[in-house]
C-alpha cells in the first residue's frame, strides 16, 4: 500500500507542476468570466450604438401609409410617391439601408412584398420588418372581420402553470423544469467530458511507460496492478485538484465581472431594470408586479433545490465514472504501442459513455422518470452521466442507492478485468492487439 | 545457504514452452553466467526470479525462503531493454526508484549522493533523463539497479550501450558488489565477459537447461587433450598409435603451427618428451575450449563427440 501511495504521489506531482496544467488551470475559469464579460460589453455596445435604419418606401397598396410617423427604434421610414423604378435608382444613390416596395394585394394573401438592400440585411432586421408589416395587415383583417382591437387584447391570456412535486409523504415542492433542465445538463456533460479526458491520460500515462520500457523496471519493484491503481489514483486527484480550482476561480472571477459591470446578479438586474420601469410607467405596473412574483418564484425554486445532496452525488459520481472508465483506458493503454493504434479501441469502451451523453439530452431531460431514464441511470456504464444529469429532478432513494451501489461495483469489476489485461500488456511489445489477444491475456493464469 | 536456489520451475505459453523443468543453484558470492541464445528463455526466467510473472510449476528459494513479495527489495534487477521516465530529473527518478526498492527517502538521498559522486556526475541531479545520452542514462540505470544495496542482482546485458572506458567503470564497480557480499547473475551474450568476469555458468536452450557449474570444470569436462606446439622444421612423424596430427599451419617461413591429440591416457609431459627429439620446440600449450566454443556447438545441437570434434577443429 505504502508503494501504491508513492506512485499516486509521482503520477500527481509530474502532472501538477507542468506547465500545461498550470495553464489550463488558469486559463479555463479566466475564459468564462470573459466570454461573460465580452459578451455583456458587446450587449450593451450595441444597444448604446444602435442607430434607426432609414427605409424608403414605395406603397402601391396605400394601405400601409409608413411616414415619420410610424417610425420605430429601429426603422425611420421616408415615403416616396413615385414608380418603383424610378425610386430604385434613388434608393441607389443613397446609403440608406433598404428600399421597401408594397404592391397592391389581397388582403386574405398578402404577397409580392420585396426588400431592396445594398449589403445583405441581417435576418433579424427583415424579421422586425416582416413583423411590423404582418401587425399591420392583422390590424387589417381585424377590421375586415369587424373585431375590435381592444377585444382581442382581452382576449389574448397568459396562463404561467405553477408547478408543484407531491411526494408521497405529501409534502409539497414546487419545482421548475427549467432550472432542473440547465443543472442536469450541465453536470452530466461535466462528467461526460472529464471521464473522456482524465480517462486519456491515463492511457497515454501506460503508453509512456510500455514504450520507454521503464515499466520492466517498475514491475521488478511493485505488481502491475498496484502500478496501475496508483496510476488512476494519482490522475484522479490531479483532476479533481483542477475541477476545485477551477470552481473556486469561476465563482469568484465571474461575480467579479459581474459586478464590474454592476450586474451583481442577473436576477437582481432583472428585479431593477423591472422597478424601473414601473416608475416609468404605471400601465404595466400590474402586468410587472406580475413578473416580479414570477422572478420570486424563480429564486425560490432555485434555493429549493437540494444543492448538498446534488453535489454529494456529483463528487460520488464523478470519481466512480472515472475509476470505472479509468481501469478501461489503462487496460488499452497497456495493450498498445501508440495513441494511434489505440484509436480502435477507444471508441468502443466509450461506446456506453457517449450512449449515456446521449440519454441525457433524449430522455433524461425529458422524461427523467421514464423507463429508459431509469435504466440508463442504473448500469454502471451509463449512470454516471444520466444520474448525475437525472438527480435534480429528485430521484428516489432507493434507486440513488442502487445506482450508486452497482457504480461501486462496475469499477471493481472494470479493474479486475482491467488489471488482468494490464498485467500482461504492458510487458508485451511487437504483438499485434486484438479484442481477442486481450481476452487470451485476461485468461491468462497469474 | 544460496542467495537463489531454482527447482524444477516450468512456464507454459500458450504457444510454447518457455521454461521445462529447469534448475539452477547460484553460489554465494559469484558471478553468475546465464547464458544462451535468444528466445531460450533466460528472460521469463528472469522475470520468475523478480516476480513480475509467475511459474506454473516448481520453486524459486532466495536465501532459502519460498520467493515472497518483500524479496524485490534485496534483488536488484537491470532489464536488457533499458528505461526510465523520459520526463524526470535524474535525482527524483533514482528517489522514487530506490523507494519503491522500500529504502527511506532520507537512506536512499543519502546513497543517491554516493553514487553519484563516484561516478563523477553529482551535477546531473536536475537534468532530465531525455537530455542524457545514451551510456550516460545507462549510468542512472545502473545506479538506480545497486541504489538499495541488494544481496542479489541480475544484470541482463550489462555492458551494452557502453563504451570501453565506461564498460570498465562499469566492470570495477560490480567486482566491487561482489567483494562487499552481493551476487551477481549475468545474461550476456558476450562471451568475452563471461570468460573475463564469471566464475560459474549455465547454459539454457531451447527452455532446458544443458549445462551448468564452475567454469573451471565446465571447461574440464570439455578438455580434449588436445595440444598447440609451435615448432621450427616439420620433418618429423609422431607414432601414430599415441598421437593424431590434427591441423598444421606456417606462421612463417621455417616456423609451424601444430594441433596434435593425443591419444588414451598420454599426457602433455609425455608430448613435449617425444618431441623434443623430433623438432626445435618454440611454444607448447594445452588447447582449452572457449566458452564461445562451447556454447556454440551444444547450442547447434551437437552431442558431446561431435562437441569434441568440434572444439579440436577449432
Amino acid at each position: 500500500m505504502n508503494k501504491v501511495w508513492l506512485i499516486i504521489q509521482r503520477e500527481f506531482l509530474i502532472r501538477v507542476r507542468k506547465k500545461s496544467f498550470l495553464i489550463a488551470t488558469i486559463i479555463v475559469p479566466l475564459i468564462i468570466p470573459a466570454v461573460i464579460g465580452g459578451l455583456v460589453t458587446i450587449m450593451i455596445k450595441e444597444a448604446e450604438s444602435a442607430k434607426a435604419d432609414t427605409v424608403m418606401v414605395v406603397d402601391e397598396s396605400g394601405v400601409f401609409n409608413l411616414d415619420s410617423t410610424k417610425n420605430t427604434k429601429r426603422f425611420l421610414f421616408v415615403p416616396l410617391q413615385m414608380p418603383l423604378e424610378q425610386a430604385k435608382k434613388v434608393y441607389n444613390e443613397t446609403k440608406d439601408f433598404a428600399l421597401l416596395y408594397v404592391p397592391k394585394f389581397e388582403v386574405a394573401k398578402p404577397e409580392g412584398f420585396v426588400i431592396y438592400t445594398q449589403e445583405n440585411p441581417s435576418i433579424e432586421k427583415i424579421g422586425d420588418l416582416e413583423g411590423l408589416l404582418g401587425d399591420r395587415i392583422r390590424d387589417l383583417k381585424l377590421q375586415e372581420y369587424k373585431i375590435d382591437k381592444e377585444i382581442l387584447k382581452n382576449l389574448k391570456t397568459n396562463v404561467s402553470l405553477k408547478q408543484i412535486n407531491l411526494s408521497k409523504t405529501g409534502e409539497e415542492k414546487s419545482g421548475n423544469a427549467g432550472i432542473l433542465y440547465v443543472l442536469g445538463f450541465v453536470l452530466g456533460i461535466l462528467i461526460y467530458i472529464f471521464v473522456l479526458v482524465y480517462g486519456i491520460q491515463i492511457m497515454q500515462g501506460v503508453i509512456d511507460e510500455k514504450t520507454s520500457k521503464v515499466v520492466e523496471v517498475i514491475v521488478s519493484s511493485v505488481k502491475p496492478f498496484q502500478l496501475m491503481l496508483g496510476k488512476i489514483l494519482g490522475i484522479a486527484a490531479v483532476g479533481v485538484l483542477q475541477f476545485l480550482i477551477w470552481i473556486v476561480l469561476i465563482t469568484f472571477l465571474s461575480s467579479g465581472v459581474l459586478a464590474y459591470f454592476g450586474l451583481k446578479m442577473p436576477q437582481k438586474q432583472a428585479m431593477e431594470q423591472v422597478t424601473k420601469k414601473m416608475q416609468q410607467n404605471e400601465d404595466v405596473k400590474q402586468a410587472m408586479d406580475q413578473q416580479n412574483v414570477k422572478i420570486n418564484e424563480i429564486l425560490g425554486h432555485i434555493g429549493e433545490i437540494p444543492f448538498t445532496k446534488i453535489a454529494f452525488v456529483f463528487v460520488f459520481f464523478f470519481v466512480g465514472g472515472y475509476l470505472l472508465y479509468g481501469a478501461l483506458f489503462a487496460a488499452v493503454g497497456s495493450a498498445v504501442e501508440s495513441m494511434q493504434e489505440s484509436q480502435q479501441f477507444q471508441f468502443p469502451i466509450t461506446m456506453p459513455l457517449l450512449i449515456g451523453y446521449f440519454g441525457l439530452f433524449m430522455f433524461i431531460l425529458r422524461d427523467p422518470h421514464g423507463t429508459v431514464s431509469f435504466w440508463l441511470s442504473i448500469i454502471p456504464f451509463t449512470s454516471p452521466v444520466a444520474m448525475v444529469g437525472r438527480i435534480a429532478f429528485d430521484v428516489p432513494n432507493w434507486q440513488l442507492a442502487l445506482s450508486m451501489i452497482l457504480l461501486i461495483a462496475g469499477f471493481i469489476l472494470t479493474t479486475w478485468i482491467a488489471g488482468r489485461i494490464y498485467r500482461v500488456g504492458i510487458l508485451m511489445t511487437g504483438t499485434k492487439v486484438n479484442w481477442k489477444v486481450m481476452a487470451k491475456w485476461f485468461m491468462m493464469r497469474e | 545457504m544460496e542467495p537463489l536456489l531454482v527447482k524444477g520451475v516450468t512456464k507454459q505459453y500458450a504457444e510454447h514452452k518457455a521454461l521445462d523443468n529447469v534448475s539452477i543453484t547460484i553460489p554465494e558470492q559469484s558471478i553468475f553466467g546465464l547464458l544462451g541464445p535468444n528466445g531460450a528463455g533466460k528472460t521469463t526466467l528472469i522475470r520468475i526470479i523478480n516476480q513480475i510473472i509467475n511459474s506454473d510449476s516448481g520453486e524459486v528459494l532466495v536465501f532459502g525462503e519460498k520467493l515472497k513479495p518483500q524479496h524485490v527489495e534485496i534483488i536488484g534487477y537491470l532489464p536488457e531493454e533499458r528505461g526510465l521516465y523520459k520526463k524526470m530529473k535524474v535525482g527524483d527518478q533514482l528517489l522514487y526508484l530506490a523507494q519503491l526498492k522500500g529504502l527511506s527517502r532520507k537512506d536512499a538521498l543519502a546513497r543517491i549522493k554516493v553514487w553519484l559522486e563516484k561516478f563523477e556526475i553529482k551535477d546531473w541531479w536536475n537534468k532530465k533523463v531525455e537530455d542524457l545520452s545514451k551510456g550516460m542514462a545507462q549510468k542512472v540505470q545502473f545506479i538506480s539497479t545497486v541504489l538499495h544495496e541488494p544481496k542479489l542482482i541480475i544484470l541482463d546485458e550489462p555492458f551494452s550501450g557502453f563504451d570501453p572506458v565506461n564498460a570498465e567503470l562499469i566492470t570495477e564497480k560490480i567486482l566491487e558488489l561482489k567483494a562487499n557480499g552481493s551476487t551477481i547473475i549475468f545474461s550476456t551474450h558476450r562471451m568475452e565477459t563471461v570468460e573475463s568476469l564469471c566464475d560459474h555458468i549455465a547454459l539454457i536452450n531451447k527452455s532446458k537447461k544443458i549445462l551448468e557449474g564452475p567454469k573451471k570444470s565446465v571447461k574440464e569436462q570439455y578438455r580434449s587433450n588436445t595440444f598447440l606446439v609451435e615448432h621450427r622444421g616439420n620433418h618429423f612423424a609422431l607414432p601414430s598409435e599415441k598421437y593424431e596430427l590434427k591441423k598444421q599451419s606456417v606462421i612463417e617461413d621455417g616456423l609451424f603451427s601444430s594441433t596434435i591429440q593425443a591419444k588414451g591416457d598420454i599426457k602433455g609431459n609425455q608430448l613435449i618428451r617425444d618431441l623434443i627429439d623430433l623438432t626445435e620446440v618454440y611454444s607448447f600449450q594445452e588447447k582449452l575450449p572457449s566458452m564461445a566454443d562451447i556454447f556454440i556447438s551444444l547450442v547447434k545441437g551437437e552431442g558431446d563427440d561431435a562437441l569434441k570434434k568440434h572444439l579440436q577443429e577449432a
